[in-house]
């Protein structure tokens, strides 16, 4: 009976669960998010060179991959965590899940990008921003937004798509800008405004990219929270070859996320966790961020590839949040964000 | 085998149970009273966090959307999905078969990617009628995604319905609507209440659909446990909310308990006696009328879909399905169509198997009716209606170490997808297996016939077609299957709906359009399986 033969197999899993575990010696596993990439050529150089072989434990977005990390304290999944960024930084540290360690390359980093914490090592950064649709605004005899406030002004009504803080992390990161540039109070009548102003909140920047901005969609809303790096994206992946790119970044709303890699205390190969830190700081990992992840290097030595340099934006004075605040503050105002823009 | 068949047989009932349970009890109960301990235990009080939630006010509004909402989705789909079957499993006509295969390829899109086709299809339609950002939206996808589950299960029992009572009925003078209700309908009622219960269950738990298309102050109890996991690691929340959900869920199932028990299963034709050749005007028309119903609710969405894949630049082409053939980039994570393709059909053709065998012994030890049975009948529904953010964590939290964890967890994979399949293989069967006429067998033995013989010549044939239509369907639960997927495919084997999502990550033309072609492809690849499951026949049964 096929039933009997399922069960039997069943048990005999369940008393296999109860042996082997290779983490010792298999290959060194790094824990990241889902949009961890890297150049398949550069990762077999570090194997090459090291001997240590990678494999990457992808688990989901940055908050659910660091929330499984620390419900399996004890036991985790990897050796080393890659994709905590400054708004779970504190949750990270509070939960000290990591190995004090100083990466080879830290002294190429800028002083801004460093988090004060030796258990972290910064490794990339990326800008939150406001992007907006050249050809829309042309077509239209509008001029595009000048800044944040901007956003606000009726001539603007029903223009505009943010992800749900709740759900996304740019949706966060949009939010986090506005409170540390208004300050909480007038940042939440700010986002009344918005609201009267008729803004479009989706849950995911997939949702608000490929489902509302007027220049990747059917949508109707030609600006739209993405990042810095979109428009050289934009540019790479067109349709057709292009030099010129169909969108662009009111600098004015940029808020930076910076990337930070640990070593998880419980790994039993310390040593190789450390060489692959150092790797992921290496001028080699560092260059290929751009084109793989779309974000940038912290390293100021790597020289950025064309597309960054053309299309790009680094704004010179981004929005920056201190991490302690933000974990004081993120619950509460993911809530009056809620009673204030969804209810 | 003892005189009374099958289903007389007890001990071999209990047998039967015994898979399907610890199926059930290792896979399901255990993750969950994991998630769930750990989320209630922590203060020592169990209610406190329930009653916590409960007085919430934004809480108890999103608890009353998601119940409203579910309910109206639930009507709506019968509404749609009722005379679609009606059609399909009375009048035979060409192209009958791949219209049947062609309403459950919705089922395997990636919200998303139907999302993204319904806001194409709604900025199309706004200047006639602006559905955006509207519960009504939220209800068409819902219809879209969910009018096949109606139409297999009501289709697979009606299809058995002997046509004699309501051609008596008929001759005595009837109405075709008189005859439909008073004949039809109520024997149909297992089968209307078993698909009712599998689409409110899958509207109650929806996630992305809602999101997308609902837009601000629309949100369900499931969005609110994936936030309180996900996003504030609020365990005590969340286990609150999947507790509340997990007992509306238990209410439903115990109403629609309720009221199959009301109604006797009536006996069963062997073969598909009610399907006749559609002849005549009125025929045509009927054929003619679920067309266009159908064209409306998957049709207008399928093909929204179809033309953003073609979209290249400002003009069409085939540009995107070219791109499949070669990765975008040499990087260790992009996803090579055809692997994808490779690994999303075995992996649901492991599933589909593990939920036949887990399915079928579970319906076969439930047909009898007893308690133990309709108890584990009612068990084997949960997965649907609980949390996959819940799911999820539970069998991480169960399974991180061990057998499936590292490259094992690659085992987890068809298991955690064959838990959402397996409710549909029993809901499809059961009706079925009920309504086998116990006077026929009796007949056949009292003419001599071996106990083996009877099995062969009267269960078999009925038994097998409906297994068929219920591997279809598991099939099609499970290749688009995204939350477990996801959650524990690593790196080294992504599936389809992965390789859309990664696709989806990042900004550019080419991204969008890979992703469409992909979801194209996934759609057809889903459309053909099904239909050749279909086709399939089983051994000497022959054609049915």
């Amino acid at each position: 009976m096929r039933s009997r033969t399922l069960a039997a197999l069943l048990v005999t899993t369940v008393l296999i669960a109860g042996c082997g575990d290779d983490a010792a010696d298999g290959p060194v596993r790094l824990i990241t998010h889902d949009s961890f990439d890297v150049s398949i050529e550069v990762l077999e150089a570090f194997t090459a060179e090291t001997g240590i072989e990678v494999e990457i434990v992808p688990l989901g977005d940055a908050g659910s991959a660091l929330n499984r990390v620390i419900l399996t304290a004890d036991d985790p999944e990897g050796d080393v965590l890659f994709g905590v960024d400054s708004t779970f930084l504190t949750r990270a540290l509070d939960a000290d899940l990591f190995l004090p360690y100083r990466a080879a390359g830290l002294d190429q980093v800028d002083a801004s990008l460093l988090p004060g914490d030796d258990r972290v090592t910064p490794i990339s950064f990326g800008d939150v921003c406001v992007n907006y649709d050249i050809a829309w605004f042309a077509d239209a005899g509008l001029a595009v937004p000048a800044d944040l406030a901007a956003l606000a002004d009726p001539a603007y009504a029903g223009l505009l798509a943010v992800q749900n803080p709740a759900t996304s992390s740019p949706g966060l990161a949009f939010l986090l800008g506005t409170i540390e540039r208004l300050g909480e109070d007038e940042a939440f009548a700010f986002w009344e405004r918005l609201r009267a102003n008729d803004v479009l909140v989706s849950d995911g920047w997939s949702e608000a990219y490929y489902g509302a901005f007027t220049h990747a969609s059917d949508g109707d809303r030609p600006l739209v929270v993405s990042y810095a790096s979109s428009p050289p994206a934009e540019v790479l992946f067109a349709a057709e070859p292009t030099d010129t790119a169909p969108t662009g970044v009111i600098v004015d709303t940029c808020f930076r996320q910076i990337e930070y890699a640990g070593i998880l205390a419980s790994t039993p190969r310390a040593d190789d966790a450390r060489r692959l830190v150092d790797f992921l700081l290496s001028p080699a990992f560092q260059a290929d961020v751009p084109l793989t992840m779309f974000v940038f290097p912290v390293r100021s030595d790597v020289a950025l590839p064309d597309v960054f340099v053309a299309h790009a934006v680094l704004p010179e004075r981004p929005l920056v949040m201190d991490p302690v605040r933000i974990d004081a503050g993120r619950e509460g105002w993911i809530a009056r964000f809620t009673d204030t823009v969804l209810r | 085998m003892s005189r009374g068949g099958r289903t007389g047989g007890r001990g071999r009932g209990a047998a039967l149970a015994v898979g399907p349970l610890v199926f059930l009890a290792l896979f399901f109960a255990w993750p969950l009273t994991l998630v769930l301990s750990r989320g209630l235990g922590v203060d020592g009080a169990l209610l406190a966090p329930l009653r916590d939630v409960l007085t919430d006010p934004y809480l108890q509004q999103v608890a009353r959307f998601t119940l409203g909402q579910a309910l109206a989705s639930t009507l709506l789909t019968l509404l749609v999905g009722m005379p679609v079957a009606a059609v399909l499993s009375t009048l035979d006509f060409r192209g009958r078969r791949v219209i049947e295969a062609a309403t459950i390829v919705p089922f395997v899109l990636p919200t998303v990617v139907v999302g993204t086709a319904f806001v194409a299809l709604l900025g199309r339609l706004a200047p006639v009628v602006d559905l955006r950002q509207t519960t009504l939206a939220i209800l068409l996808a819902h219809v879209f995604f969910n009018v096949s589950v109606v139409v297999r299960t009501v289709g697979g029992l009606w299809r058995h319905l002997d046509a004699a009572p309501v051609l008596a009925a008929r001759t005595l003078g009837a109405t075709r609507l008189r005859a439909f209700l008073h004949v039809t309908l109520p024997r149909l009622r297992p089968a209307i209440g078993a698909a009712a219960a599998v689409v409110f269950l899958f509207t109650f738990t929806s996630f992305g659909v809602v999101l997308i298309l609902g837009g601000p102050g629309r949100s369900t109890l499931e969005v609110e446990i994936h936030r309180a996991t996900s996003q504030l690691l609020d365990l005590r929340t969340a286990a609150a909310l999947s507790v509340l959900q997990l007992l509306a869920v238990v209410a439903t199932l115990g109403v629609y308990d309720r009221t199959r028990r009301r109604h006797a299963a009536r006996p069963l034709a062997r073969a598909a006696l009610s399907l006749r050749p559609a002849a005549g005007p009125r025929d045509r028309m009927a054929i003619a009328g679920m067309l266009g119903l159908l064209m409306l609710v998957q049709g207008l969405p399928l093909l929204a879909l179809l033309e953003r894949s073609l979209r290249v630049g400002d003009g069409w082409g085939l540009a995107h399905f070219r791109s499949l053939g070669a990765p975008t980039r040499e990087a260790v994570m992009s996803v090579a169509p055809a692997v994808a393709v490779r690994n999303s059909l075995l992996f649901a053709l492991a599933a589909t198997l593990i939920a036949m065998v887990v399915g079928t012994s579970a319906a076969l030890a439930a047909v009898g009716g007893s308690r133990a049975g309709r108890l584990m009948d009612g068990a084997l529904m949960l997965p649907l209606g609980t949390s996959a953010v819940t799911l999820g964590l539970g069998l991480l939290l169960a399974f991180r170490t061990g057998a499936f964890a590292g490259r094992g967890a690659i085992l987890l994979v068809p298991l955690a997808q064959a838990l959402v399949a397996v409710p549909f293989v029993v809901r499809t069967m059961l009706p079925v297996l009920r309504g086998i006429d116990r006077r026929l067998r009796e007949a056949a033995a009292t003419l001599g016939a071996a106990p083996r013989r009877v099995w062969r010549e009267i269960d078999l044939p009925i038994v097998s077609r409906a297994g068929l239509v219920a591997a279809g369907f598991a099939f099609a639960v499970t290749v688009g299957e995204f939350g477990a997927t996801i959650f524990v495919a690593r790196a080294s084997n992504p599936t389809v709906p992965v390789a859309i999502h990664r696709a989806l990550g990042l900004p550019g033309a080419v991204n969008l359009g890979r992703a469409m072609a992909l979801s194209v492809l996934l759609a057809l690849i889903t459309g053909a399986t099904v239909l050749l499951i279909d086709r399939i026949r089983v051994g000497a049964v022959g054609r049915f």
